[in-house]
């Protein structure tokens, strides 16, 4: 029986002594130690949430960045495109020019060697005209240098005349 | 849970056998003289309250640390060291150490003639520092130190990580906290009764293990006694009480659902209801007192077979003694579990009971209109 009966001796110090622990403990222990694990569960799910935002942000930049870096790409591409058009084109143009100037330099040249020749054949007509007289001069004064010659000329035309 | 049935069982078996062997010992004529083993006695003795704070025998003479004795007798305080009665043998200042009867282990106070004991006055009021005190005292100290000191770490390093005694004491609290009250109180209510339930779980668990130890100052079988746990359970009782709202008594005193003339005549209900009020503590109280003292029992009842079979032969005790230390060691290892699973029943129920009387419910005013 001793054992299931309460002694109020130690009913007694346990009540004290339980009373005393709760309020310690509450007051030095529990307070901060509840009060710290809240605060650090509180900061733990910050940073977590904040890391998480993070993530989002590097996920969300590197895309931009991909996009990025594909538009400057394409622009590229594009320009280069361009750019090779526009030389072959300029290519293309030039060689048309430089066929056409060709073309008309050596239109040019060959009118005036036409111009030249021309000329020439004229100078040389000219002078066999002038050298042709001079020989003739000579040969009719040679011829008319005799009276009789001169008189047969004279002989001569007159028939001539009176064929008229 | 049935493990432990299976184990009070074989406790109260152990304890008939022992006391059988021990009746049919004390039956035989006393030939060997008064020092003759009583594992009965021997058990006794170890898990009830002490006035002195007994070490070993050796030999004749005990070894014991005194303890304050504090009498409340005719209106006056008697205070005096328990060495003072020589190990239950003296008469000191009109007062003796009971050892049979009905107030054995008690302080009785002797009648006028100064040998026979005053039967007619009531027993002195004994506010002694007893061994289960010392045990409690002991307790207390070293909670308020690893609490303060780890609540100092928690302050100086508010956002680091848990370290030492820190990191061996948050994952129990925590453990309270997240497993025991969040959920039988509920996320908005829990935060008021933590340190209440926080006290009640390490005080339990530390005097459980405290319990286990058979070194001083472990060894008192302080929640193996039902004055302790008595108190534990009206702390429990008194606080769901006070934080119990208006519906929890509502529904006490007209519970609803149930047919009148279960209530008006004869007030049968009301009555079944008060009563469930005051089991709840009660089997509170049973539960830890029985349980802890059942595991000592055990320990203790492994122990005196080894000198119940040495007092018939030298070679029985040793051999006895090999299979007796195994089985103390395998319910060593079982008591430390049990003492965590007492002190984690006992709190999670207190908070059950707690959350049960605080609880906010609507659904029943709806079945009473």
């Amino acid at each position: 029986m001793e054992l299931v009966k309460p002694e109020i001796g130690l009913v007694f110090w346990m009540l004290l002594a339980f009373m005393l622990l709760l309020f310690v403990l509450r007051k030095f222990a529990w307070k901060p130690i509840m009060g710290m694990l809240h605060d650090r569960e509180d900061s733990i799910d910050e940073a977590l949430n904040m890391a998480n935002k993070a993530r989002e942000e590097m996920k969300e930049l590197k895309f931009s960045n991909e996009t990025l870096l594909h538009q400057a790409k394409e622009e590229r591409d594009s320009i280069l495109r361009e750019a090779r058009k526009i030389k072959d084109s300029i290519i293309e143009e030039s060689k048309l020019k430089a066929k056409e100037e060709a073309q008309r330099i050596v239109e040019a040249a060959k009118e005036s060697i036409q111009y030249e020749k021309l000329s020439a054949m004229t100078e040389l007509k000219n002078q066999i005209a002038q050298l042709s007289i001079e020989i003739a001069e000579k040969v009719i004064m040679k011829e008319l240098s005799e009276p009789e010659k001169q008189k047969a000329l004279i002989e001569t035309l007159m028939k001539d005349i009176k064929l008229n | 849970m049935r493990i432990k049935y299976l184990i009070t069982l074989i406790a109260l078996w152990l304890s008939f056998c022992i006391s059988a062997v021990a009746n049919t010992n004390e039956s035989e004529p006393e030939t060997k003289g008064p020092e003759k083993f009583n594992a009965g006695k021997m058990i006794v003795e170890h898990i009830v309250d002490n006035h002195e704070w007994h070490i070993a025998t050796l030999g004749e003479t005990p070894i014991a640390i005194p303890l304050p004795i504090i009498l409340w007798d005719n209106g006056k305080f008697e205070c005096f060291l328990s060495s003072n009665f020589d190990h239950h043998t003296k008469i000191y200042k009109g007062y003796k150490l009971e050892t049979e009867g009905e107030h054995k282990g008690k302080i009785v106070k002797l009648a006028a003639d100064g040998v026979s004991v005053d039967k007619e006055a009531a027993l002195p009021l004994d506010l002694s520092i007893t061994k289960n005190v010392v045990s409690i005292f002991f307790t207390v100290a070293m909670l308020c130190l690893i609490f303060i000191s780890v609540a100092r770490r928690f302050k100086r390093n508010p956002n680091s990580a848990p370290k030492g005694l820190q990191s061996m004491m948050e994952p129990l609290i925590l453990f309270v906290r997240d497993d025991i009250v969040k959920p039988s109180i509920g996320e908005k209510r829990y935060k008021k009764y933590m340190p209440f339930l926080l006290t009640l779980f390490f005080f339990i668990l530390f005097n459980n293990l405290l319990g286990l130890i058979p070194l001083i100052p472990g060894g008192a079988n302080v929640t193996g006694n039902i004055a302790v746990t008595l108190v534990l359970a009206l702390f429990t009782f008194f606080i769901t009480s006070f934080s119990a709202n208006r519906q929890y008594w509502a529904h006490i005193v007209n519970a609803p659902g149930v047919p009148w003339w279960l209530k008006f005549p004869i007030p049968l209900m009301p009555i079944v209801e008060l009563i469930g009020v005051i089991t709840k503590p009660f089997v509170l109280m049973v539960r830890l007192f029985a349980n802890i003292m059942a595991g000592h029992i055990i320990v203790l009842g492994f122990m005196s077979l080894i000198f119940i079979f040495g007092s018939m032969s030298l070679v029985a005790g040793y051999g006895v003694s090999v299979v007796s230390i195994a089985f103390a060691i395998f319910m060593g290892l079982l008591e430390l579990l049990v003492a965590f699973i007492q002190a984690y029943v006992f709190t999670l129920l207190s908070a059950l009971y707690i959350g049960m009387a605080s609880e906010e419910h609507h659904q029943h005013e709806e079945i009473i209109h």
